[in-house]
This record gives structure tokens, sequence and C-alpha cells, in this order.
């Protein structure tokens, strides 16, 4: 199978992240599927930045641990990695900083002669790559002048340059696929939540959710979104919950430490049923952690956050292509339940970037919101036989709207009598029940690679792409399940029926989803755990598989 | 909604003599005001705190948002927001809105977003049983400091001038006509209106008797002049004895922070389009 990886190295503020995006574009448009994974320190400037860019013929969501092109914009991208370099790999560098055996250029003498500003320089590295992986020049020069918006001419000048002194060392053969989007994980979240009729997105920065909180910003127009960044995560949510009583579809995002302060309001959200969608993206923890690095840690943390007993939802997609349709339908399931709905994402997903094939997207479902029929004076949670009240909004004519966080009457009038209590927090797990019924009709559990295998890998998230790759060759199976709560046992004991042996693979320590899973007797003989912020690549998993096997 | 009940069912539990009964009061008369303005109050909506004053959501026959302790002004912006037609009001508490969610009424201030917020400061915690709260005196004897505070109280009036609030403004709640043109004038302003009153607690700080010596009306004070209100704050410091100014302190005009499009603002075809143009630039 035709694959490559391309590794891009320079100093933080060398544009690292977006030299690697073209990169991928390039491969796009020669037919290769792409992940793209950008590792970068908690700094502004100065550290050390690398991309991966993965190239195959069929879709990935992870990086191999060797490279096949070197693009070093600094010495130590030559020196750190070269435990991945192969005796083959073709390095390109900047001959201006770094010394390297390979294809050297002068950044500085190219732009000099296009008298072109030192920004451009990616662009003479992208068409030396281009070159020498033996990309054809109108392939490139349609790829820089659709996304180079801004001097465009001049950039394909000092692309060309590079392109003419190179020679072609490592030519990639075409794929047969056509050229696909490349989207973060974050921006395929908050597209789907856009289609889920998102109408106001809330976020106080913190990576890695924050690149959703720009994705939306900058396209709040064009999409016709209300966006904002308060204060801190608590007046976060309670915006949201305020957009939410008075009629209007908000999410929020954050990550692990941001979510720590949701928690009263997402309990409030269970108490007062007020719908809201929330992004909390994983990095390592505990507490301020690795900030730009990644993991599934928060997992039982999300499961259980809030004081008291309500309904959630949780999702946690493996691609972009399931963080498009699981975020949309977050959206829904939010709204027609009146229940929080989370998409748990991590580093590696929502700042990864993926081939995004859209013909895969699933049709969301219609969803229905059960609003007030003024057959009867209005009743915020009139006790009804799914537990679901309909909703009327402040500014109804006729209605009196109570919301309250305190235990209430069917009014929203706050009561501390026994059995209304009791009723009331009845009514609110009758919901639940509905929400079992209602995701039992979705693909809650993925299950790919050897759906027969003995031996099955259960993982969730963005593991699947490191799972599903090592699967296919080793005869495993994939079970993944993609809904977390409420928990979908029954459709995770069929996705397991006729395994012999289950392996846990999770980007934790503890291995939270097999521990959940024990609970309704869904037994791991193994555990594959990895917790140093860094995600699975398939070559390390393959040989923890090998050790594991009996 | 017209001629409404404006007071529920729901059973009073306030203590005697408890200053929450007048804000009801006057509150009530106030909403009774804007009805008969020609405004529905339907589009009315209360938000509260955790406290004793926050039972008002249940004691008044509106929308209402009964929220958590110190956060009226997030859940009302996002109300206001979502629905700027709407009339959004905060009933707080001190404890509520200058220790739990202080954070909250500065940038409040700060953005100057049209909500009128009417703290009902009887510095001390009533609900939790008689602790000190940010604004209760030096030396305050409470559960949680029976030795006496060793702190300063914060001037809420103070603080919001320099938080950039545009309707600053102090009341009692012994002076029901004066608290009435102030909520009534709040709920007008466009913009950040904040009402800091003196509300007795009868239970834990029954204060009447040094407040109603010392309170004075501000009538005649340039409530455009910014200086002038600064001194007029700093007069009493929440702490000695000292003349208490009442009314407004300070008011300006200035732009009020509004969502820039909250949905519906195009076709849902509109949006697919978007998103179409979206994942063609990233082809």
């Amino acid at each position: 199978m035709n694959e490559v990886s391309v590794l891009i190295g320079g100093k933080a503020g060398d544009g690292i992240n977006s030299a690697g995006a073209m990169a991928a574009q390039l491969l796009n448009h020669i037919g290769y599927r792409i992940y793209l994974y950008f590792d970068y320190p908690s700094l502004i400037r100065g550290g050390h930045n690398y991309a991966i860019v993965r190239g195959r013929e069929i879709a990935t969501g992870t990086c191999g641990s060797m490279v096949d092109f070197v693009l070093a914009l600094d010495q130590e991208t030559v020196e750190r990695h070269k435990n991945s370099w192969k005796p083959e790999t073709a390095v390109i560098y900047n001959r201006d900083v770094v010394k390297a055996v390979g294809q050297g250029i002068s950044l500085k003498e190219i732009l000099a002669a296009e008298h072109a500003p030192e920004i451009m320089g990616n662009s003479a590295v992208l068409g030396g790559f281009a070159k020498a992986a033996g990309i054809p020049w109108e392939t490139t020069e349609a790829v820089l002048s659709s996304h180079i918006p801004k001097k465009t001419e001049e950039n394909l000048r000092v692309a060309r340059r590079a392109y003419d002194l190179l020679k072609t060392v490592h030519p990639l053969p075409p794929c047969n696929n056509s050229p696909v989007p490349l989207l973060t994980g974050n921006e395929a979240v908050g597209l789907g939540m856009v289609r889920g009729g998102l109408e106001a997105y809330v976020s106080y920065p913190m990576t890695p959710s924050s690149s959703l909180l720009h994705f939306l910003a900058e396209e709040q127009e064009n999409l016709g979104i209300t966006v904002l960044h308060p204060e801190n995560e608590i007046a976060v949510i309670l915006m949201a919950l305020g957009f939410a009583s008075a009629g209007k579809k908000a999410a929020v995002g954050t990550s692990g430490g941001g979510f720590c302060l949701m928690t009263e309001g997402l309990s409030l959200a269970g108490m007062a049923e007020l719908p809201v969608v929330l992004l909390v993206s994983q990095r390592t923890g505990p507490s301020t952690g690795l900030p730009t690095y990644t993991g599934q840690a928060d997992f039982l943390f999300v499961l259980h956050a809030g004081q008291g007993e309500f309904p959630r939802l949780i999702v946690a997609p493996g691609t972009t292509e399931e963080a498009l349709y699981w975020s949309a339908v977050a959206m829904n399931i939010a709204w027609e339940f009146q229940v929080p709905a989370f998409i748990l994402s991590d580093k590696t997903l929502s700042e990864g970037t993926y081939s995004t094939d859209c013909s895969l997207v699933p049709k969301i479902p219609k969803s229905t919101i059960p609003l007030w029929d003024r057959t009867s004076p209005y009743r915020r949670y009139s006790d009804t036989l799914s537990g679901i009240s309909p909703l009327a909004f402040p500014g109804t004519e006729g209605a009196v709207v109570k919301v309250d966080s305190y235990s209430h009457d069917e009014a929203g009038i706050t009561t501390e009598e026994a059995d209304l209590v009791d009723q009331m927090a009845k009514k609110r797990l009758r919901k639940e029940e509905q929400l079992v019924q209602a995701m039992s009709r979705y693909p809650q559990v993925s299950v790919s690679g050897n759906a027969a295998g003995m031996v099955a890998l259960l993982c969730w998230g963005s593991t699947a792409g490191a799972c599903d790759e090592v699967a296919g060759p080793l005869g495993l199976r994939v079970v993944r399940p993609v809904v977390l709560s409420p928990f979908p046992a029954d459709a995770l004991r069929n996705a397991l029926d006729g395994a012999g042996m289950v392996i846990a693979v999770e980007e934790n320590a503890t291995a939270q989803l097999a521990s959940l899973a024990g609970q309704y007797g869904i037994v791991c003989e193994k555990k594959i755990l990895r917790y140093d912020g860094r995600p699975f690549t398939p070559d390390i998993l393959r040989e923890k598989i090998r050790e594991v096997l009996p | 909604m017209t001629g409404r009940q404006l007071i529920t069912d729901a059973k009073n539990t306030w203590c005697p003599g408890c200053g929450n009964f007048t804000i009801q009061h006057t509150l009530k008369n106030v909403l009774a005001d804007i009805e008969k303005e020609g405004k529905s109050l339907d589009d009315i909506v209360l938000v509260t705190g955790i406290g004793c004053h926050a039972k008002i959501a249940d004691y008044l026959n509106i929308n209402s948002f009964y929220t958590l302790h110190g956060r009226t002004i997030p859940v009302a912006t996002g109300i206001k927001l979502a629905n700027p037609g709407l009339t959004v009001i905060c009933c707080a508490g001190d404890g509520d809105c200058y220790a739990e969610g202080l954070d909250h009424l500065i940038f409040a201030a700060k953005r100057n977003i049209d909500l009128t917020v009417i703290v009902h400061n009887n510095r001390v915690y009533g609900l939790t049983t008689g602790q000190y709260t940010p604004t209760s005196p030096r030396g305050f004897k409470g559960k949680s400091t029976p030795l006496g505070t060793m702190e300063d109280p914060i001037n809420p009036v103070g603080l919001m001038l320099a938080g950039g609030a545009t309707y600053i403004a102090r009341g009692y709640s012994k002076k029901m006509d004066l608290l009435r043109t102030l909520i009534r004038e709040g709920i007008g302003h466009k913009g950040f209106a904040f009402i800091d009153v003196l509300q007795i607690c009868a239970t834990f700080f029954p204060a009447a008797d040094y407040y109603t010596p010392r309170v004075y009306d501000l009538a005649g004070h340039d409530r455009s002049d910014f200086n002038a209100a600064c001194r007029k704050a700093r007069e009493w410091d929440y702490n000695g004895d000292a003349p208490i100014a009442l009314g407004v302190f300070f008011q300006k005009t200035a732009p009020v922070f509004e969502a820039k499009s909250v949905g519906g603002m195009i076709s849902a075809a509109e949006r697919e389009g978007a998103i179409g143009d979206l994942l063609k630039k990233r082809t």
C-alpha cells in the first residue's frame, strides 16, 4: 500500500503548522488520505515544533514512528528525530541555519532573488518538497494558488525556484482517490454543531479546545452564530444556560481544568432541565498537566461530574466524519431530552487534521423539540409520561416560565415536600429511560478490523486510528463504543460476542472504559495503556499487542 | 397576559420585618407601572441567585430563573443576548453578588450589558444563619468570625464606578418611594444599571437604627459628574460614622454590549451553503 510520512520541524513561530497543512494538501491532491499531527510545547516562540504529515492510500488517523521525508528549518529537527529516519529518508534543509546531509537550500538566497519577505520561506520549502517527492509542478501550483490567497504570484515564484533547484529523490506514486476536505477534529465538531442548529458558542480559551473557539469566531458571520468569550468557565456555562432558557441553542467548549469550573453549571442544567452541548477536549492531567499533549483520563470525571443524579449524553468520536455526525446528534439529543450532551475529544482528534470524506457521514436523524401547545396553563416542569416537559420561553404570550435550580414542583416553584421531590426525581430519571431507547437506534458501537476476530481491542475516541491500522494485519477485531453515556452495554456485548480475549487500549493509567465495562460484566483480560501525553503509534501498539497475545 | 395576579401562591418564608418584603412590594409596584405603560409582563425575566433575597423568584408571578449562588449575571447575560427584546432584572444578594459572583458583576459593568441588578445588601448571610459578607463592617461578629472580622468592607458603589457601570444608585429598604424611582429608572436605563439596596435583616443584622438617622437624598447632585460621584461614593465607606447618600450617584450614556448575530439571521440553506464553501476551502 502506498504510504508516506513527512516530518516538518522548526522553531515555534516558524509557521510549522501551516507548512504542515500545505504539505498535507499537496499529498491530498495526489490522492493520499491524511492525518496530520502537530507537536508543540506550551510556549509562543523559540521552542521546537514539528508536524508529521501521514499520507496513506486508505483513511488514516495516526502517525508512524518512521518518516520518509524530513523538512528541517532548525538544527533540532535534524538532531532530535534521528531515530525516526530510515536509510532512504530524504532530507531537505535550510542550509542558512541547518547542517545536514541531504538537499540543502538557502532560503535567504531564494527570498533575496525574489525580493520576497521572510514569511515566504515556507513556500520555498514546500516547492522543494514537491520536487523531491516527484509531485508535478502543475499540482503544486494549483495547491499553492488555492491555499495561499495573499501574494499568490510571489509565493509561487519562491516555490518554483526551490522546485527547480532540487532533484526528485523519492517519487511518490499517486493514489486513486479524489481530494477531500482536510479538517481538524475541532473544525468537524464545530460544523457538526452548526448542522445541529447551533446559535451561540461560548468558551474561555483552553488548549486543546481553543481552536474551536477561534474557528467559530472567525466564521460567525458566515454561519450566522454568536460567539462569546466571557470572564471564566463558570460564566461560560451559565451564559449558555441563559441562552437555552431563552430558546437559543448554545454550546460550550473547554478542557479538563475549565470543565472543573463548569461542574456547578452542569448540575444546574441537570436540575433545571436545560439543554447544553459541551465539547470537553482532554489533555494530559492532573491539574495543568501537559497543556499541549493528549490523554483520555477525563472520561469518568465527565461521566460523574456535578452533584446529584441526572441523565447526560456522552459521545466520543474517533474520526472527523464521526465528529461531524455526532456533534449534530448531540445538539439534537440535548434539545429533545433537555439534558446536557458531551462531545468528548482529546488533543489528538481536536488538533489533528484528517481527510474528511463527507460521503461517509450518515444523514442526521430528524428530531423534534416538544413545545407548549397552549391547551392548559404553562408549567415548565409538567410531569409527563416520558418525563419530558414541553418547552416555552420567556416572551411567550400567556406563559409564565419559571426555571429553578432548587427542587421544584411542576410550575417551577421551589419545594421541599418529600412526595414532590420524589415525583420530580422520577420524572427526570424517566428521561434517561427514554434516552436509552432513543440511542439504541443510533450506531452506538463501531466494529472494525476483522469483525469475527477472536481477539478484540476495546478502545474509544482518537485511539481508533492506531487500533484500526494495527488490527487489520493481525486479524484483530476493534470494538469502539462512540456513545459512552447512557452506557450501550447491550450493543457492546453484541459487538464483543464470540471474542475469546478482550484487550483494552486507552490513553490513561487506570483503563477507565475497561473499568466501567467491567461493571456491566464485560471483562478485559489485558490492558495496554499509555499516559505520557503522546498518542499511540501503530508500531508501538503492535509491539505491545504482540507482548500480550497468547 | 394582562391583569395577572403578581404574587404566586408560594408560602412566604421571610422573617417578620425583613427588608425583602419592601423590595418585593416595590418591584411589584414597578411591574404594575410597566404594565400600565403598555409593556407586556411576558417580556420580563427575573433572575435571582441563592439566598434569602432569591425567594422572590418563587413569590413574583413572572418569568424567572432561580440560578445558583453568585450566578445571576452570567445567566441574565445569556438571556438578554439570546432575546434582546426581553427586560432582564437580577435580584442578587451581597454575599451572592459581591463574594461568590464578584467577577461577573465587574464584567457586566465593563461590558455595559443592558441589565438591571438589584443587590439586596443586608450585609450578612441570612439563609446560612449569620456569617459576615463582603459588606459587613469591620469587627462584625458572625458565626464564622466570633472574634470579629479583621477586614474592611468593600464599597460596592466605588467598585461599580471603577468597573464602568453606567447607572449607579443606592436605595434603602425603609425608603420605598425612592427605591421605586431608582428601580424604575434602572430598568429604563439603556445599559448596565446597578442598585445597591441597604436592606434590613431583622434577625441577623437589624441596622435600621444605624441607617435611618444617617441617610439623606442625593437630590441636587449632578449624576453626570463622575468625579462628584466618586466623592459621594467615598463619603460613607460601609464602615464608619458618616452621612449615607441615597439616590443616583452616576449615570451616563454609552454603547451597549450586544450579540453580533443570534441564530435565525441566516436560513438553514444559507448555512449549509456556508458549510459547503468551507469544506471546499479545506480541499
